[in-house]
């Protein structure tokens, strides 16, 4: 094996692990706040197929990236409407935003598939999704504005009493997560596989969430768990193609399993499931009691 | 003519119309017959310009050529699990009276449903199992995959052919085995590296998987998958690629060789007449080139020596008056045993049960 095909190996594995991060990420900032959404799968379509359409309409990347940052705002500003205004049930109102988002992006994006676009450079992603994970370490562990927003995810009350907008602090955090779905969306349908083909995001925003999990809701294991993510998939593939008998199917569930063992591990100990999920996590805040 | 309907229910209302139908029917007496309903159930959407779409222009066709006598619905995306008994029981409840399910493990739920509607016909792509009102229905993709071996063995450089696979079943097994006899034909010392990725519709992972194979040295891609990612990629690095199941030329016109195309349409029109008629019964259908199911795409000029243009094209015709077989014995499988002996070629019982790579082949096939 030569260096080129190590080299070539690593490209492919950034390539394809970038999108879990953006989404895995934009997720853990809102579960950091207290909020659940599950809405990543329909945020991610939309996010590519605005992204999608806004390219081929405009010829604009920087708008086609823009676009789908918006709208995947909008799409969590409708669920944060729903669920801290409203007091919506988190996971009801985080699996309907999927589902709504499969209909709408196939909507929107009916005339455009098949359409061919030029694909832009991944690697400007790459990069940009290493920056955010370390900002968004440096904001909850070096800022105070952080430290705020990690304790309304951990008890809103208490914020709420020493006078912090609970309602706001969380509609950022919601509205941060949106977007980054969105971004992770137009990477897919842009610079991963440049084409718009319905439900192309295949179940990678159940990953990003089943991510914020394995990561035990601290950023920079988002790196991690993405890559080990990513890396076994493209790893196995290239096993395959040397041809040693390997069971592929296997590894379509390895995301899945992963956490699940870290679920286990971490739910084995109370004060470690404590320590590590967001004690207001999915937990409606009242503002009268 | 048709109309999408969404898996969540609306069964009710299509009931409450098709009575009020009924009634009005029954008021006016009927001078004309109602159109026969067809239903399609769709693995993908119709849009992926592979399978799906090639299902859907052949829906398209049907209505074309029997007008008024017919009326379409599809329901597409339908997972192959138990989301599919609920699809095709759907389609059966609300009137149909022919339900085309079209992808391989829908077997075990159109059966299902068959059993439970037995005045509904019912029709299953690329399957074995029939019953009264179910007849199975595929094509010979295979003889295609010996014309695309053929030109693979001829234009590779590296000898290193890169191949994506959905699932290890006979269908795709099939395919590899026909492309890789006919490649190793020309050319002896050609080399085939698989991809399972066990997925039919990934574009993302297609994209990976066509990645990794020309990292690995493949300098033509051949992929039985949905999308047209793996051509896209192949089109990037400068390799050569087969599209699948539609011409795929648009979206790599350096690379696209040439695509084996389903057709479908006079099969669907065919069917759907015979309901209309009231003469359908239950069959098995599994015609290749020489009955127009399947189709090469035009052949690239730009990147095909004519010679091997003029090849392809003897091929077709062989395929078709039968002088040329995809499985000519003697053909061996990996341990050595003797599959097909000289002189005979392989049955319709071996081929639709292919489960063994021939000789050759590297690596074991995931069970």
């Amino acid at each position: 094996m030569n260096l080129d095909i190590v080299i070539g190996i690593i490209q492919i594995i950034l390539i394809a692990t970038t999108p879990l991060v953006f989404a895995g990420i934009g997720e853990l900032v809102t579960e950091k706040t207290g909020v659940l959404n599950l809405g990543v799968e329909g945020m991610m379509l939309v996010g590519a197929v605005t992204a999608f359409v806004t390219l081929v309409i405009t010829g604009s990347y920087f708008l086609a990236f823009l676009v789908s940052i918006l709208s995947g705002a909008l799409m969590s500003g409708l669920f944060a409407y729903l669920v801290l205004i409203l007091m919506s049930n988190q996971v009801a109102t985080g699996l309907a935003l999927t589902i709504f988002g499969i209909g709408l992006s196939s909507m929107i994006g009916k005339q455009y598939i098949g359409t061919p676009i030029k694909g832009f450079n991944p690697y400007f992603f790459v990069v940009l999704s290493f920056v955010i994970v370390f900002l968004v370490h440096y904001f909850f562990y070096k800022t105070k504005l952080g430290l705020i927003f990690r304790a309304v995810g951990e008890s809103h009350h208490s914020s709420h009493a020493l006078g912090y907008s609970v309602i706001k602090i969380r509609l950022l955090g919601i509205l941060f997560g949106g977007s980054m779905c969105g971004l992770a969306g137009s990477y897919m349908s842009i610079c991963y596989a440049p084409m718009w083909q319905e439900n192309m995001i295949a179940g990678r925003g159940w990953i990003a969430l089943a991510l914020v999990v394995f990561a035990t809701w601290k950023p920079r294991r988002i790196l991690v768990g993405a890559y080990i993510f990513g890396g076994v998939s493209i790893l196995q593939m290239n096993l395959q193609a040397w041809g040693v008998n390997f069971p592929g199917q296997f590894f379509n569930m390895a995301p899945y399993l992963a956490t699940m063992i870290v679920l286990v591990i971490i739910s084995s100990n109370r004060l470690r499931i404590r320590l590590s999920a967001p004690a207001s996590l999915t937990i409606p805040f009242f503002k009268g009691r | 003519m048709n109309k999408q309907l969404f898996l969540a229910g609306e069964v009710k209302m299509i009931k409450l119309i098709t009575t009020t139908i009924f009634f009005l029917g029954l008021m006016l007496g009927s001078a004309n017959a109602d159109p026969k309903k067809i239903g399609f159930i769709y693995i993908g959407p119709p849009g992926d310009h592979g399978w799906t779409y090639m299902h859907d222009q052949g829906r398209q066709y049907m209505e074309s050529q029997l007008g008024d006598a017919v009326s379409s619905t599809y329901i597409e995306n339908v997972p192959e699990n138990a989301d599919a008994v609920r699809a095709i029981r759907k389609l059966a409840a609300s009137g149909h009276d022919l339900i085309f399910t079209t992808s391989f493990n829908y077997m075990d739920q159109t059966l299902e449903v068959a059993k439970e509607f037995p005045d509904v016909k019912f029709e299953h792509a690329t399957g074995y199992m029939r019953a009264d009102n179910v007849s199975t229905y595929g094509a010979r993709f295979y003889e295609g995959r010996t014309i695309s071996g053929h030109i693979a063995g001829n234009l590779t450089k590296t000898n290193t052919i890169g191949y994506i696979g959905s699932f290890p079943i006979p269908e795709v097994v099939r395919g590899i085995n026909a492309f890789y006899l006919a490649a190793s034909k020309v050319n002896p010392d050609i080399k085939i590296k698989i991809i399972w990725a066990f997925t039919w519709y990934d574009p993302g992972k297609e994209a990976d998987a066509a990645k990794t194979l020309i990292n690995q040295g493949a300098d033509i891609l051949v992929q039985h998958t949905d999308t047209f990612a793996p051509c896209q990629e192949a089109e990037k690095a400068g390799v050569l690629a087969f599209g699948q199941a539609s011409n795929q030329e648009e979206f790599c016109p350096n690379s696209h060789l040439t695509a084996i195309e389903d057709v479908w349409g006079p099969y669907y029109a065919e069917r759907a007449k015979a309901v209309v008629d009231g003469t359908w019964s239950s069959s098995d259908t599994w015609e290749g080139m020489d009955k127009g199911m399947v189709v090469m795409s035009p052949y690239n000029a730009k990147i095909m020596p004519s010679d091997l243009i003029q090849e392809a094209v003897a091929m077709e015709i062989a395929l078709k008056d039968g002088s040329m077989h995809a499985f000519e014995g003697p053909i061996y499988n990996q341990a050595g045993e003797l599959m097909v002996p000289e002189g005979e070629v392989a049955d319709d019982g071996m081929l639709l049960g292919m489960n063994w790579y021939v000789q050759g082949i590297d690596g074991e096939l995931p069970q």
